[in-house]
């Protein structure tokens, strides 16, 4: 803190809060601030996503850590009053979370690191991520500095390989063997390419990183890109996310200035340049060797692998695709070690997650938890229980991902354990559902989801998704027959084994899970 | 590649590694049914999802097409999960595939109906959604049926990667996902060339031939193999007949040439086979009108007259021309006819009018006037230099292996070409030399490569000869004074020399572009000195490549139809050779060079000439200065026309004879690369028509000459005692992919490129050229320069093409090609009429105004004979070869209002 302050107020500029007004909150506390001469102790920051979500404009305050939502512009006079003049909570807007603190390893806790420390999520609702000052003050582009100067390219291989980081768009693998993939390949030049094409429903978590904290990302693909030998790196970013973009390119920008990225970078011989590719709205375009043809200017579908992107990627190059997700723990792995990284997680999936959960809970936001933690946990922990009526569903890993009922509300949450009962763990979106929800029609929303989404390449996902929502349909319109519910099962099932993607692989997901834990609700609409 | 072990269907089988399962199974002989996959051609995009199999460990089924086999796999082709799989992938096929399979014109050739029909699914259990998509019939060939379309993409594929079109991909997404052209608005208002590749690769009967719809089914064809009579490409393809008709052409990949592609023309340019106007009786022209005849009325007469003007003028007041378009053994035949029946050398074909030059320039440098690679070696080149060639429209088929050679294997391409001709898509460089100017340009690129020492100096000193002189020459020719001259910028110059001289293979491909011009022998030396230069002679992917115009044009050549040469280019004036078809033959002969085409031509107009037999040619629209020709033909006093329709040429004519179609008759024909090829009979000919070998063998007859052959088999059997490049030429070993000349005996494999170790004549021989401008330049009262060429949809004079529907609609009429700026100072918009008028003639046409022409320069095709280009070109000669200058002369340009 500079200054004599006393206080910092940060103001979340996210894309939900932008359109809640937050940029003229923003002005209005500095005027009001200055109108109370109190403009030598507290200052207004604005920061990333500070965590709520469907809370409005929300603000926090260093150092109390006190958070408030759904702040409109009517209400600053009174708050500054309240808050800085009388020196007293405002109970008004008062939210029961709390901004993060410090990473502290002295009070760790495996299971809680919302309070005790958070990796990824370490700068948002903190910094100002249009002021690279700022992250620097923070520790940030050490870690690049660390690894250019002090470290091989292999060096750095093996810490990320060391530190058991998985891949965090979903699928989780191993980052590090990953990366040495792109590394072995022979033929230059090499691609980094952050994917950043978020488009499971109900998942955020990758925009408010990005919107939070874009120079961690930009750090983590420098670093990539020194361990592979790629010297272009590029965001393949969703249209909608105009703040992202906007907040990135600024960072690029910055970065560039400070020769933090582009030529010779920390006067060394290591040059990396990031671009900005901006999607068209395809959710399939987020599988990787999409979002390869994608960047290529062709048509938004999978390509065949092997070859993988490692060996023959963007413009048949080798090319390292990652989430947003994993590039941003990368800076925080290589300052701090591998080991230091494996004490958060579990075994087989060291390091944090973040999710955003959604639905009937109380608190809805973006949280980031240690890997491992149980799905009632983060129910009743973080999201402040369920909202009105019992707990009967959450489909984890959004709309491609699976449906835990009550029965698994203590499965760890990571890679592994979700892997045994045949799950994933998916793109980090949690929806929690009451029993108000009707299983078949949610599931005809997710499978009309897919029906728009495929990309029509292979007979399976193009077809079969058609025909499952008809099924669907049929049924909850009160024409379904005997045997539909089978028919549904054989060609989830043959999707799953004979799609082309992933999207189709994953699409009926949900679907079979719930076949298999509610079929008493299809039945009950059959008979009727 | 590492040999692995695998196990499918509890068969333990060694594999290559990374061969995909598929391939192994065939291999092992296990079928696996395949839907999308096109592994002939290099297609396996993995997308249908019929070929899935279990490979143990695998999370899902795996697509066998693309997936590469390692060691210790264990796969299952037949097990009940993947059958499930595999005919639950065929029910959501079938849920919307219209199942009026009965009256489809795919039944029986049909692999989704082959599919059901193995995997017993009879119908979907998951019901019906059509698509109810409209017909789209607006292309003239092909009719797009979408909704029997399953989306296996082979028509894309093809498009895009082998054709390179790029006028059809998917469209929309999910399950509105289609094959759309363009921007959706149907094939015809797309970049589509007709060309029908996707008709060929469709596995279901979403693209069907339009022509050939309710024409029959596949069992009640019979298919016969020939070779397309069009191009010199010389693509094989299948003539599907039923009942007597050729009803449709397909193709297939096991082609040699073309494997499974043609262009527009071949694949669906056949109709005029059965058109109501085919000559079918031979016809006298009495009293200026002809009268049906019968065949023995029209052969007494021809004799009688032949006999009479032979005796009263001498033999050489008669001279015949030979045809392209017909076959080796009716070439040979009738210049047998001309020299041992007639008693003149006085014959020649429109080879004089194309490629003379490259026969008269290339013998002279290397020894041999031909074709010195083979078409497959083009993919594989490094760089290519291409000029005077829009190969794209001419040659369809090996522009295809110039694009692959680009786009897949990474060539550079040097495209030099007044005209920004579709290739000049694909160049590294496009030189845009004024027309005319090519000595200069070429003169220019050595003077660099010497300069900068790029020369093959090995090469040079162990296998050329005349190099220094050439030196002296070039020297002069820096890349300044070849700019001004040429207009193509100095640094483009040194760029493309560079290219030319570094590339490991270097790869020459001209055509017309180089030798219809008055300094067109010049032109070809040009060529093959930047070719010995570099040392790019004698090796594959290499050599110096004249693209031939039509489908026998070498063949023509090849077997003598020239006023100089016995077959196989055998001098007429070598007594030795003389003596040697003298005694075959039976008769003395003249060792006097008898007369070339436009020599002929002028020597009838000047009276010397007083009968020509010409078979299947239309000298009355392929040759400069028609009314000068047409003139000269008049005068005759006794014309004799052979042709399957009455040409320009046949109505100038005392007698016509009924000749007939390539489907009429066998025989063989040599296409540009040198390959001897089989064409085969596949109808009776039509009405009272006869193939010309018979008409020539009874016309001998008739005047005393006593030739008599039961089948062309026998005829070439004659031809390769009598011609060594032909000499292990026999039917017998042409029936898998025909043999490529020379090939001097029975045993021999031919040859697939020329000059490997020592060139035809010894040692190369340099030839210094010096730039002379072309015979007639524009000036002030014609002020542009006019050339031409020939258009993708149309061939020669039209004669056949003008007279297939489908392309006559796409190409109704003559185009004047003028650039943008140019109409716009002569105030005409695209569509509007002008006239454009040579020294020699005028003509009316439609304006098209497109960036392909430069500043200056007008093009026009020469099919049409309602503005026959060819009333305006002028008839002055190269030196040497005697061919025109089609490719420059002056015209002036006014819009008819």
């Amino acid at each position: 803190m500079t200054k004599k302050d006393i206080a910092q107020i940060l103001v979340g500029i996210d894309g939900n809060t932008v359109l809640s007004g937050a940029r003229k909150i923003k002005t209005k506390l500095i005027t009001e601030i200055n109108k109370q001469g109190l403009l030598d102790q507290v200052s207004v920051i604005e920061t990333g996503s500070i965590g709520p979500v469907n809370k409005g404009v929300v603000i926090g305050i260093y150092p109390t850590r006190e958070i408030y939502g759904n702040v409109t512009e009517n209400d600053i006079s009174e708050f500054i009053q309240e808050r800085f003049i009388k020196g007293r909570p405002y109970k008004k807007l008062l939210l029961p979370e709390k901004l993060p603190i410090e990473i502290d390893l002295t009070a760790y806790d495996p299971r809680k690191t919302q309070y005790f420390g958070r990796i990824v999520l370490d700068n948002c609702g903190k910094i100002n991520p249009e002021d690279i000052k700022e992250y620097i003050g923070v520790g940030g582009y050490e870690a690049l500095g660390i690894a250019l100067k002090e470290k091989t390219p292999e060096e750095i291989i093996e810490i990320v390989k060391n530190s058991g980081l998985r891949g965090r768009g979903g699928a989780g693998f191993p980052t590090g063997l990953k990366w040495s993939f792109a590394a072995k390949a022979k033929r230059i030049p090499k691609y980094v390419i952050c994917n950043a094409d978020e488009g499971e429903p109900g998942t955020f978590k990758d925009r408010l990183i990005m919107e939070g904290d874009p120079h961690k990302i930009l750090e983590g693909m420098a670093i990539c890109g020194y361990a592979i030998g790629a010297n272009t790196g590029y965001i393949y970013i969703r249209g909608e996310y105009q703040l992202s973009i906007q907040r990135l390119k600024k960072a690029i920008k910055d970065a560039e200035k400070l020769g933090l990225l582009g030529k010779n970078i920390l006067g060394t011989d290591f040059d990396f340049e990031v671009k900005i590719k901006i999607g068209a709205g395809s959710y399939v375009c987020g599988e990787e060797t999409t979002l390869l043809n994608s960047m290529e200017g062709f048509r938004g579908e999978p390509r065949l692998k092997p070859p993988f992107p490692a060996e023959s990627g963007f413009l048949s190059h080798p090319t390292n695709v990652n989430n947003v997700e994993t590039f941003a723990n990368i800076a925080p792995i290589v300052l701090n070690g591998a080991e230091w990284f494996k004490k958060f997680g579990t075994k087989d999936s060291p390091g944090t997650k973040v999710y955003t959960i959604l639905g009937h809970i109380n608190r809805p936001g973006l949280i980031e938890v240690s890997m491992g933690i149980t799905l009632r946990e983060i129910i009743y922990d973080y999201a402040g229980g369920i909202s009105s009526g019992s707990f009967k569903m959450a489909q984890i890993g959004g709309t491609a991902g699976n449906i835990l009922s009550s029965e698994f509300l203590d499965v760890p949450l990571d890679f592994e354990s979700l892997r045994k009962l045949g799950y994933s763990l998916g793109s980090g979106a949690i929806l929690i559902m009451n029993e108000t929800v009707s299983v078949v029609d949610f599931m005809k929303c997710c499978i009309k989801f897919f029906v728009h989404e495929s990309c029509g390449k292979c007979t399976p996902c193009r077809e079969g998704t058609k025909y499952i929502y008809e099924i669907l349909d049929k049924i909850s319109s009160g024409k379904g027959k005997t045997g539909d519910l089978e028919t549904l099962k054989l060609l989830g099932k043959s999707m799953k084994d004979t799609s082309f993607c992933p999207l189709g692989q994953s699409a009926p997901n949900s679907l079979l899970d719930t076949l298999k834990l509610f079929p008493e609700e299809y039945n009950q609409i059959l008979r009727k | 590649m590492k040999e692995v072990k695998i196990t499918i269907d509890g068969q333990e089988v060694m594999a290559q590694e990374g061969k995909t399962i598929l391939e192994i199974a065939i291999e092992a002989g296990i079928k696996i049914p395949t839907l999308c996959a096109m592994p002939e051609l290099g297609f396996t995009p993995g997308s249908c999802r019929v070929c899935v199999v279990e490979v143990e460990g695998a999370p899902t089924l795996v697509a066998s097409c693309v997936y590469p086999v390692r060691e210790g796999l264990i796969i299952h082709t037949k097990s009940e999960r993947v059958l499930q799989a595999r005919r639950i992938v065929l029910e959501l096929l079938i849920a919307s595939h219209p199942l009026d399979c009965m009256t489809c014109e795919k039944n029986g050739d049909c692999v989704l109906e082959d599919l059901a029909y193995e995997l017993g699914v009879k119908e979907s259990r998951f019901g019906r959604i059509e698509r109810k998509l409209p017909l789209d019939e607006s292309n003239p060939f092909i009719v797009r049926d979408l909704n029997k379309c399953v989306l296996c993409r082979r028509c894309v594929e093809i498009c895009n990667e082998i054709q390179q079109t790029y006028a059809i991909n998917f469209g929309y997404r999910s399950s509105k996902t289609k094959v759309i052209a363009d921007g959706d608005n149907g094939l015809r208002y797309s970049e589509c060339v007709s060309c029908g590749q996707c008709v060929a690769v469709c596995p279901v009967g979403a693209l069907i031939d339009k022509a050939a719809q309710g024409k029959g089914r596949t069992w009640e064809f019979t298919k016969v193999k020939t070779t397309c009579n069009y191009c010199g490409c010389g693509c094989n393809f299948d003539f599907n007949v039923k009942e007597g008709k050729v009803i449709k052409v397909t193709s297939n990949p096991e082609s040699v040439v073309n494997g499974i592609n043609l262009c527009v023309k071949g694949r669906f340019g056949y109709d005029y086979i059965h058109r109501d106007d085919r000559l079918t009786t031979p016809l006298i022209k009495k009293n200026g009108k002809f009268e049906k005849a019968s065949w023995e009325e029209a052969y007494q007469l021809i004799s009688d007259k032949f006999t009479q003007i032979k005796k009263e003028s001498g033999s050489d007041s008669l001279a015949v021309l030979s045809s392209a378009k017909c076959t080796n053994e009716e070439n040979y035949l009738l210049m047998k006819f001309s020299r041992a029946v007639l008693g003149t050398n006085n014959v020649d074909h429109c080879a004089r009018l194309c490629h003379s030059a490259t026969v008269a320039g290339l013998a002279q440098a290397f020894g041999s006037g031909a074709m010195t690679n083979s078409i497959k070696e083009i993919a594989d080149a490094s760089a290519i230099y291409l000029t005077g060639s829009n190969t794209t429209e001419n040659h369809p088929i090996i522009a295809l292996e110039i694009k692959k050679a680009v786009t897949k294997n990474g060539a550079k391409l040097i495209v030099a070409d007044p005209r920004e001709i579709e290739l000049a898509k694909y160049a590294t460089l496009w030189l845009r030399q004024r027309p005319g100017t090519d000595v200069a340009l070429f003169n220019g690129l050595m003077n660099v490569i010497i300069n900068e020492g790029l020369e093959d100096k090995e090469f040079i000193a162990q296998r050329t000869e005349g190099y220094e002189e050439l030196k002296k020459t070039v020297l002069k020719y820096t890349p300044e004074v070849v700019e001004k001259i040429t207009g193509v910028p100095a640094d483009d110059i040194r760029k493309a020399a560079r290219i030319y001289a570094t590339a490991p293979t270097t790869s020459l491909i001209y055509s017309m572009g180089i030798t219809q011009h008055t300094t067109g022998t010049d032109n070809v030396l040009s060529t093959a000195n930047i070719a010995m230069l570099t040392g790019n002679v004698g090796k594959e992917s290499a050599g110096v490549n004249p693209l031939r115009g039509q489908s026998n044009v070498q063949g023509a050549c090849d077997l003598g139809a020239l006023p100089n040469f016995y077959s196989g280019y055998q001098k007429v004036t070598d007594s030795q050779v003389k003596d040697k078809f003298s005694k075959a033959w039976g008769v003395d002969l003249s060792d006097k060079v008898g007369l070339t085409v436009v020599e002929i031509l002028n020597a009838a107009y000047e009276g010397k000439i007083k009968s020509i037999f010409v078979m299947a040619e239309n000298p009355a629209m392929s040759d400069p200065d028609l009314n000068h020709a047409r003139e000269a033909l008049k005068k005759t006093e006794f014309l004799v026309v052979s042709d399957v329709f009455m040409t320009e040429t046949a109505e100038l004519a005392d007698v016509v004879l009924p000749g007939v179609t390539i489907a009429e008759k066998d025989g063989t024909i040599t296409n540009t690369e040198r390959r001897v090829q089989r064409i085969r009979k596949a109808i009776e000919p039509i009405g009272d028509s006869k193939p010309e070998w018979k008409i020539i063998c009874e016309l001998s007859q008739k005047m005393g000459y006593n030739m008599n052959y039961n089948n062309p088999g026998e005829i070439m059997e004659e031809i390769s005692q009598l011609t060594p490049i032909y000499g292990g030429i026999h039917y017998n070993r042409l029936d898998d992919g025909g043999l490529q000349w020379p090939c001097p005996d029975a045993h021999h494999p031919g040859t697939k490129y020329l000059h490997k170790d020592k060139f035809s004549r010894g040692k190369g021989k340099f030839f210094a050229v010096e730039f002379k401008e072309a015979a007639e330049l524009p000036d002030e009262e014609y002020p542009f320069i006019f050339t031409t060429g020939r258009v993708l949809y149309h061939f020669h004079t039209g004669t056949i093409t003008r007279r297939s529907k489908g392309l006559n609609e796409i190409y109704p009429e003559a185009l004047v090609e003028i650039n943008p700026q140019d109409a716009e100072e002569l105030g005409v918009k695209e569509g509007e009429f002008v006239e454009v008028a040579s020294r020699r003639g005028k003509i009316k046409a439609k304006v098209q105004v497109t960036e392909k022409s430069g500043k200056g320069v007008v093009f026009m095709s020469f099919h049409f004979h309602e503005a026959a280009a060819n009333l305006l070109t002028n008839s002055a000669l190269d030196p040497v070869s005697k061919i025109p200058e089609y490719k420059v002369c002056a015209v002036k340009i006014q819009k008819i209002s």
